[in-house]
């Protein structure tokens, strides 16, 4: 009988297993009915939660900056040019956004290169990009656990004559909401623009 | 980085661990265990040890950092779990020693459990079989799913368990050592046809890949790589991983198939036949 089934419809069952994925890829693959110019990642990656220290040389976590909108990224402050467009764009950013949102959104930049950046040096690093921007690192178990944690990683190049390296390091910008879920990905051909108007979007959504 | 650090996971699933133990501990008991006359030899044995070490290897070693931080390891890490694992396991015919656990359950289990039977034969059917095989490769490869299975640590798991035992599943309806003509396995014409369908819809994909002038798999670019590598390297040797490689074991499989059928050429008596010689 079952194999009766199965002989009987040799062409049907072809057909309907096409549609029904045809119909699947079209539902699964659509665009978002939200509009953001970053990737959305809702669900896809965990809370923000991170151990680190600030560059006061206090130990900070996840909990210590919630309420705000956060912008998390990876660099190092010897980074010819990923790190400075980044947060120079994120500074353009956040610095065009209506006075009364400005604080509502904190850059956090995470320096993968504790050897050289010191939290005096990190200080001065991201003080040269705006107010709302904390800059912050750790031992390196603590940057690897963090970097693991959202799907990323960096390495280190062999250091050259003058002990100067290369840090290979994640270039996406992670957005997290005020209760600290994850909620866009921005990739950094992004303009300024297109990421102040998903920031806009991410504050009003629950104030 | 000590050798230990090598071998330990890299991101420790105790889910992935523990089945795999459970695999090699049940086969290990069932050799142990069974009459002499049914044990698989040594070859056998090592096959099958072999596919079982592989497919940890690249799921819970430091190999699953490269995979998850460069294309191309990641395409070769689905090589050995869609592929060469389970073609080992599969050659390897660890029938014996299922049937001899198999024998071990009880009758009241034996019910219970039917209804997986019949999720297997419907898996089995071979258009089926072809459709998730090539599917998931295609489903998993499709560059947004891409993206977000690279992201989110659950897909991950769910992308690497589905490609081995989706694995498992297909190359044991190819290479079921179970005579087509007095058992219930699927015929050599079919398994041919199924394998060279297989191959040319993987070598299409492939060549795409290979041949895309763009950034397909940008998630390496966003997320960052394991070492400086080149992205379009990348990207091209990925592509290859994909194109030649399942493109030859399909090539060998036919080959494979051809050789038993030749040999059990009129080896069984076909039930036609015989009814031909009862109505003459």
């Amino acid at each position: 009988m079952r194999a009766y089934f199965w002989r009987s419809h040799t062409k049907t069952i072809p057909a309907a297993l096409t549609l029904t994925t045809a119909l699947l890829l079209t539902g699964c693959l659509g665009n978002n009915e939200e509009d953001w110019n970053g990737k959305n990642i809702s669900g896809l990656m965990p809370e923000l939660e991170f151990d680190l220290i600030n560059s006061q040389g206090d130990s900070v976590s996840g909990s210590d900056y919630s309420g705000r909108v956060r912008m998390l990224f990876f660099g190092f402050t010897s980074c010819p040019d990923v790190c400075p467009t980044a947060l120079q764009k994120l500074n353009q950013a956040t610095s065009g956004l209506d006075p009364k949102l400005q604080d509502e959104v904190l850059t956090l930049f995470v320096s993968v290169d504790p050897k050289r950046d010191t939290p005096e040096r990190l200080a001065k690093y991201v003080d040269f990009f705006g107010d709302n921007i904390v800059g912050l690192t750790g031992k390196e178990p603590q940057l690897r656990e963090l970097a693991k944690r959202y799907r990323t990683t960096f390495g280190y190049d062999e250091p050259d004559s003058d002990g100067n390296y290369a840090v290979s390091h994640s270039s996406a910008i992670y957005v997290f909401d005020r209760e600290g879920n994850p909620r866009l990905l921005m990739r950094p051909d992004l303009s300024g623009e297109e990421i102040r108007r998903d920031l806009v979007a991410l504050i009003q959504e629950d104030s | 980085m000590s050798l230990l650090d090598y071998l330990l996971p890299y991101d420790f699933s105790p889910l992935t661990v523990l089945s795999y133990m459970l695999v090699m501990g049940f086969y290990g008991i069932g050799l142990l265990r069974m009459p002499d006359q049914d044990r698989p030899g040594a070859l056998r044995i090592f096959a099958f040890t072999l596919g079982v070490l592989i497919c940890y290897a690249v799921m819970q070693t430091r190999f699953d950092y490269y995979a998850q931080y460069m294309f191309f390891v990641h395409r070769g890490q689905h090589l050995i779990l869609h592929h060469i694992g389970p073609i080992l396991i599969a050659l390897s015919n660890p029938l014996p020693v299922m049937r001899f656990w198999f024998e071990k359950i009880s009758p009241g289990w034996k019910r219970t459990l039917r209804p997986l039977g019949w999720v297997y034969q419907v898996l089995q059917q071979p258009f089926i079989a072809l459709f998730l095989f090539v599917g998931l490769i295609y489903f998993w490869l499709w560059p947004s799913i891409h993206f977000d299975a690279m992201l989110s640590r659950d897909l991950y798991w769910v992308m690497n368990w589905s490609m081995s035992l989706d694995g498992l599943l297909f190359w044991w309806l190819i290479f079921d050592p179970r005579p087509p003509a007095i058992t219930s396995s699927l015929g050599y014409g079919r398994r041919m046809l199924v394998l060279a369908a297989a191959g040319v819809l993987q070598m299409f994909l492939g060549a795409w890949i290979v041949f895309s002038r763009d950034m397909v798999y940008d998630v390496y670019e966003v997320c960052g790589r394991a070492w400086p590598l080149d992205p379009e390297v990348d990207q091209l040797l990925g592509g290859m991983l994909t194109y030649i490689p399942p493109a030859m074991m399909s090539i060998l499989g036919i080959l494979l198939m051809l050789r038993r059928a030749m040999h059990q050429d009129g080896k069984y008596t076909n039930h036609s036949k015989t009814l031909e010689e009862t109505a003459s």
